[in-house]
């Protein structure tokens, strides 16, 4: 789960990282208004959006007068925000963030992610603040400096110190940085961050430190036991249908194509995706009904799939483990039943009770085009999609 | 033969009274696995009439161990517990722990992998359907395998192929076309879908290619993280035996986390391209199409490589 830039600075705040001064505002007016309650000679203006790039895309404005300010929001409120991380067609701006400026000295990158391959949480710092850390990880790759650390006992003292040393802190800001650096790995810890980054992590003239931006995102695993992260939450940043899937129960991500896909588990979904696409063909979506899929959830992910404009047919393929055939079939028939079904439907079942779901499907007298391998039901729902007859 | 479960594995269920742990307990005794017991804290002391066979409960994993001398534990125990029922596992020194669980917070699992390391027990999963060693097959009847997981056990033949994979359904629909190939399995074992296994590609294959009674390894992954690059690796040093390989998602999007924790490709690393290149190179037979993993491991034997 994604937050805000100032959710995320809130939360790190609460764990000692020092931030600037700033307010929310909804509108232009609201913009200019926290400009003057601010107080600062220079302000920068930031769009709210779940994605990075907000920058380069004009989502950061810096602004001297509270008519600039509004201005600023205006433009940004205008039209969706366009960066490398959002697509094409933009994330609309609802929020924008108003933050004192700074003067700066040095800008550091900072991130805590998890190391798969090491089987720990690893800190990085890099001089190159400020940028992408894909293209320093691929240009410069010595420029990250990492530090392994324990997730029974966070970022030791001497850990911090030894990267603060490495990265050329002196002073206050060597002093700042211990502190500080801990805390973002408590906070990945506490909060079971899937990353905590901030970028820039700025050295101002005065020898301080600021965490100039800020990312956060969790493992959607841990949320269970924390509810103050789970209030964070912003629907209207996350794909509607991924929202609705997941009320159900359902692992649901969308995609560009008009094939609709139903299939239980993750590795036979994206298998699924796999061979529509040898098929010659695109897949709408990805959705995993999962492995003890009830009948309820098949018609909730059954309508799901339907409400897409795009889907020119359907294809379902499950294979009967814990999830029996007859259940999805079942849960088929009635989601076809409350909607009107006007696209093919593929359907290719397999595993336990095969024979009794197949049969209810027959005598169904519905119009359900039946296959037996991936490969057949992948080939006939890309010919039903292209409007042949499958 | 087979690798990790077989005839003389004798397991305990944690979680047992659960709804999961109940069936699946049920499916493994009609399967053959010797159940033993099984642990719900609080509940010991008390027997479980599973209709199949009764099976005594104890209120802690040592309790099992020391009384029914098990040497394998299988964890249902919901995501939030699931951590501490690994841990307890170690704790109690039992060599083999399969946590089907789902939907562990990753931090847990670092945590883990702390106590795991340093001890002798070999963990797989979380987030993994189990491991089966097929047994003799008749109609109606399946009594000399083992079976640990949420498979379901007909689809398996006993036979000589190798299965492992970090996915579900998609290793039933491998054992299922090499089944009607008349192709039969030494073990499968599913690593689980999440970002921190504990057991992985590497492991597996290495127990394969010194187990006398595979004869062929049918390798299934997924995009995301570097396990099948490792392995790679590995199959191209020490693996001398024919393997099949199939990378899942190849047309997924990057960025997107697709169900599995694992599943996601970040900063244009973990693409099925790429773990694709890296297997063939290292004298993997890779198919495109995942309808063509049994017919691929049947050429491959029949050429007699």
């Amino acid at each position: 789960m994604k937050i805000h830039e100032y959710q995320a600075k809130e939360l790190l705040a609460k764990f000692g990282v020092p931030v600037l001064r700033g307010q929310l505002a909804l509108d232009a007016d609201a913009t200019a208004k926290a400009f003057t309650a601010l107080g600062a000679k220079v302000a920068v203006v930031k769009a709210q959006v779940h994605a990075g790039g907000r920058g380069k895309a004009g989502g950061v404005k810096l602004v001297k007068s509270a008519d600039e300010a509004r201005k600023a929001a205006a433009g940004m409120f205008a039209k969706p925000l366009v960066t490398h991380q959002t697509g094409p067609e933009g994330a609309k701006v609802r929020k924008v963030w108003v933050e004192e400026g700074c003067e700066i000295a040095r800008e550091l990158y900072v991130g805590v992610v998890l190391d798969r391959a090491a089987r720990l949480p690893v800190l990085m710092v890099s001089s190159e603040g400020g940028v992408e850390i894909e293209e320093v990880a691929a240009r410069n790759p010595e420029k990250i400096l990492r530090e392994w650390f324990d997730p029974l006992q966070g970022l030791a003292g001497y850990q911090a110190r030894r990267i603060a040393l490495k990265v050329g802190l002196a002073g206050d800001a060597f002093k700042a940085a211990v502190p500080l650096l801990q805390a973002l790995c408590r906070a990945f810890l506490e909060k079971d961050c899937a990353m905590v980054e901030v970028n820039p992590l700025v050295v101002t003239k005065q020898g301080g430190l600021i965490a100039l931006d800020a990312k956060v995102a969790f493992d959607g695993n841990g949320l269970f036991r924390h509810k103050d992260v789970v209030a964070y939450r912003d629907k209207d940043e996350e794909d509607a249908r991924e929202s609705a899937a997941s009320e159900h129960g359902l692992s649901w991500v969308s995609l560009d194509g008009n094939v609709g896909c139903m299939v239980n588990g993750a590795g036979l979904a994206m298998a699924t995706m796999d061979a529509i696409k040898l098929a010659g063909g695109f897949p709408a979506n990805f959705l995993d009904v999962g492995g003890g899929a009830t009948k309820d959830q098949v018609c909730a992910a059954f309508k799901l799939i339907l409400k897409d404009p795009k889907v020119k047919a359907v294809l379902v393929n499950i294979f009967g483990g814990i999830a029996k055939c007859d259940v999805i079939a079942g849960g088929i028939l009635a989601a076809a039943k409350e909607v009107h079904l006007t696209v093919p439907l593929v359907v290719r079942l397999e595993g336990t009770n095969v024979e009794l779901g197949r049969k209810m499907l027959d005598e169904s007298g519905m119009k359900i085009l039946t296959a037996t391998t991936i490969d057949t039901a992948a080939k006939a729902v890309v010919k039903a999609a292209q409007g042949g007859k499958a | 033969m087979s690798i990790l479960v077989g005839k003389s594995t004798r397991v305990i269920c944690q979680g047992i009274t659960g709804e999961a742990g109940k069936f699946h307990t049920t499916k493994a005794i009609e399967y053959g696995t010797q159940m033993v017991g099984g642990v719900t804290p609080g509940k010991g002391g008390t027997e479980l009439d599973l209709g199949v066979g009764k099976v005594p409960v104890f209120d802690s994993v040592a309790q099992a161990v020391e009384k029914t001398g098990a040497n394998a534990s299988v964890i249902y125990v919901p995501a939030a517990f699931a951590a501490d029922a690994i841990l307890e596992a170690i704790d109690a020194r039992l060599p083999l722990v399969i946590c089907i669980t789902e939907g562990i917070p990753v931090n847990d699992m670092a945590k883990v992998h702390r106590v795991l390391a340093r001890s002798n027990t070999r963990l797989v999963g979380p987030n993994c359907p189990g491991v089966i060693t097929p047994g003799a097959f008749a109609e109606g009847e399946h009594k000399t395998g083992c079976k640990i997981g949420i498979m379901p056990g007909y689809i398996h033949r006993p036979g000589t192929i190798g299965v492992v994979s970090r996915s579900g359904t998609l290793t039933y629909e491998a054992v299922w076309q090499l089944t009607q190939l008349g192709l039969g399995q030494s073990t499968c074992v599913g690593i689980g879908g999440d970002p921190l296994p504990g057991t992985n590609f590497v492991d597996v294959l290495r127990m394969f290619q010194d187990d006398p009674g595979t004869e062929g390894i049918v390798m299934i992954g997924e995009i995301g993280g570097t396990a099948e690059e490792e392995a790679a690796h590995f199959i191209e040093a020490h693996v001398t035996k024919p393997v099949v390989g199939f990378i899942a998602g190849q047309s997924a999007p990057s960025g997107k986390r697709m169900g599995h924790a694992g599943a996601i490709i970040a900063g244009g690393k973990g693409t099925a391209a790429e773990k694709m290149k890296v297997l063939k190179k290292a004298g993997v037979k890779m198919v495109l199409n995942p309808a063509k993993l049994g017919i691929a491991m049947k050429e491959l034997l029949d050429a007699g490589h």
